[in-house]
């Protein structure tokens, strides 16, 4: 395989990156993506985070040519999906899907390889993703770790410039994750551009570069891991005051909502101790503090509801104007 | 590309598969040691009757080699391979090759089997009887290996075995493989004259008399081979194309 490295490569991949431009998908009346627009330079790591139902995989699913964009476009280094992948430049981890029986694990892996014109040699990926031990097993009498990381060997074998995985550890656990995410790092450090689903925070977090939040089909948020972090990372604050106003009290600092329940209030802050600082200096009678963490879960219905207001509003709008 | 080691493996899991096995190899095999042992030195419409036994079980097992693709096809999409496989470089050629060489395969192997045990029984063929034979039913199990991987593209994953075996079983009835036609004049054999597995049949039996088919069955061979291999393509190309 080695052997065939420099007659096959392609000498696109190496220029641009990764473009969607307004893709979209409906299932019947489900808008399962609406308009997302999403640059990635070559060699990043991107985490799409969301909760499920978000539209992550059907964006995977588009990135890959498996689906239909109902509108919009996907280029991956300048070709469309079909032409990258026919390239052998794409290698993907999708989220459901078993081994094909009858096969031992590097009988399935050397198969896959024989696909890819500058596949990578078989033992060493074998060992990249720790399928060594089991390498002369049956496919069929794996362990839910195990598939999984033959999985990720079928897709890194390729040796992509673009390297998709859709929720990658949804059926491990911690151990399995740890490792997994181990050699994950390995493959990213040489230079793949890595496009990842997922709906742990702090997978998202630790491994990628940056962090495209999805939910209800759209990107509500799209930083550096610790912007997003610290935005999911919104706390609440309770607390019981009389006789002041709402104004006021949306002027403490870091608070981004303010909301009334008799002499009780509800605050939102993005950090929970400047804003409490603030609120005591302010208002020494403010009584009944409570400081609760958003759950990952909480901060994506925050973010889901902001989306939903505002398509409200355009739906009331286009009323308007069609009246 | 060279897609010598992608077709070896598909051959390697499929031979591996002994469920598979049973219906294309053991069934036919069994069948045939079981009552051309018993009749050993019958006649049967002019010629010995292991002879013609033999020549109506490897029609048999080779039919269903051939749509036994169904099954694994079947299984790939069901399991989530197909999808895995749209991601990577396969070509339509690779592909079509593997199913169609693994197919034959299985076939050819339920022939030298059969022809071996026929042997043992003290068949008697002539080496132009064998060639003939052997090459008409090769030829005659075309429109059967697309059918397999256009059903194998249809059917979903449960009904893929009960409908291989139904669709053997009512091809060789058909056929007049057990050594009876169900109808030998009439619409009704107007009917199993246009079906392919009628001149597979033929192709076994005339080949043992010193014969090849009739022009009716050259046409109806080439019209079902003209019709299927556009419809494989547009089934395997429904699930497995790329965007």
């Amino acid at each position: 395989m080695t052997s065939t490295l420099s007659k096959h490569a392609s000498p696109q991949s190496t220029h641009g990156g990764i473009v969607l431009a307004g893709l979209t998908k409906s299932y019947g009346d489900v808008l399962a993506v609406r308009e997302i627009d999403l640059s990635l330079a070559a060699g990043e790591t991107v985490a799409l985070l969301g909760p499920n139902g978000a539209g992550k995989s059907t964006t995977i699913d588009m990135i890959l040519g498996l689906t239909r964009p109902d509108g919009g476009s996907v280029a991956l280094f300048g070709m469309t999906p079909a032409e990258a992948v026919t390239a052998g430049i794409v290698g993907g981890m999708l989220q459901t899907g078993s081994l094909i029986p009858y096969l031992q694990v590097r009988e399935l892996v050397t198969m896959v390889a024989s696909l890819y014109p500058r596949a990578l040699p078989v033992d060493h990926v074998l060992d990249l993703t720790g399928s060594t031990a089991f390498a002369d097993q049956a496919t069929n009498a794996l362990s839910g770790g195990q598939t999984q990381r033959v999985r990720f060997a079928i897709a890194l074998v390729a040796n992509p410039d673009l390297l998709v995985l859709d929720e990658p550890t949804a059926s491990l656990d911690v151990e399995g994750r740890r490792e997994f995410w181990a050699a994950m790092r390995k493959v990213a450090s040489q230079g793949a551009t890595v496009i990842f689903a997922t709906h742990y925070l702090e997978e998202a977090d630790q491994f990628a570069d940056r962090i495209v939040l999805m939910a209800q089909g759209r990107i509500v948020a799209d930083g550096a891991s610790t912007e997003i972090k610290s935005m999911v990372h919104r706390r609440t604050i309770r607390l019981t005051l009389p006789g002041v106003a709402q104004t006021k009290l949306s002027e403490l600092p870091a608070v981004t909502a303010v909301e009334r329940r008799g002499d009780s209030w509800i605050l939102t802050s993005a950090d929970s101790d400047t804003s409490v600082r603030g609120l005591l200096q302010s208002y020494p009678a403010a009584h009944d503090i409570e400081v609760q963490g958003a759950a990952l879960e909480e901060a994506f219905l925050a973010l889901t509801s902001d989306t939903n207001t505002n398509t409200n509003i355009d739906t009331a709008k286009e009323g308007l104007t069609q009246s | 590309m060279n897609h010598s080691t992608y077709l070896r493996y598909e051959l390697l899991r499929s031979f591996r598969n002994k469920r598979f096995m049973i219906l294309s190899l053991a069934f036919p095999l069994v069948l045939f040691l079981l009552v051309g042992g018993t009749h050993r030195h019958d006649m049967f419409s002019g010629i010995s009757f292991p002879l013609y036994f033999m020549a109506a079980m490897a029609t048999l097992g080779s039919m269903a080699a051939m749509l036994s693709s169904a099954g694994t096809i079947a299984a790939d999409r069901a399991t989530g391979w197909m999808r895995q496989m749209r991601i990577t470089p396969l070509t339509d050629r690779a592909y079509f090759q593997a199913k169609v060489v693994t197919a034959y395969s299985r076939a050819v192997l339920t022939m030298v089997l059969l022809g071996v045990a026929g042997v043992l029984l003290g068949v008697h063929l002539g080496i132009s009887g064998w060639f003939t034979m052997i090459g008409l039913l090769l030829v005659g199990l075309i429109p059967f290996a697309l059918m397999g991987i256009v059903l194998g593209h249809v059917i979903g994953n449960d009904a893929s075995a009960p409908a291989v075996g139904g669709l053997v079983t009512l091809f060789a009835l058909l056929g007049g493989v057990y050594g009876f036609q169900i109808a030998t004049r009439g619409p009704m054999f107007d009917f199993i004259r246009v079906l392919p597995s009628y001149w597979l049949v033929q192709a076994g039996k005339t080949a043992l008399h010193g014969g090849s088919w009739a022009p009716e069955g050259w046409i109806v061979m080439g019209l079902w081979t003209a019709a299927l291999i556009p419809l494989a393509l547009v089934t395997y190309r429904r699930d497995t194309d790329r965007v």
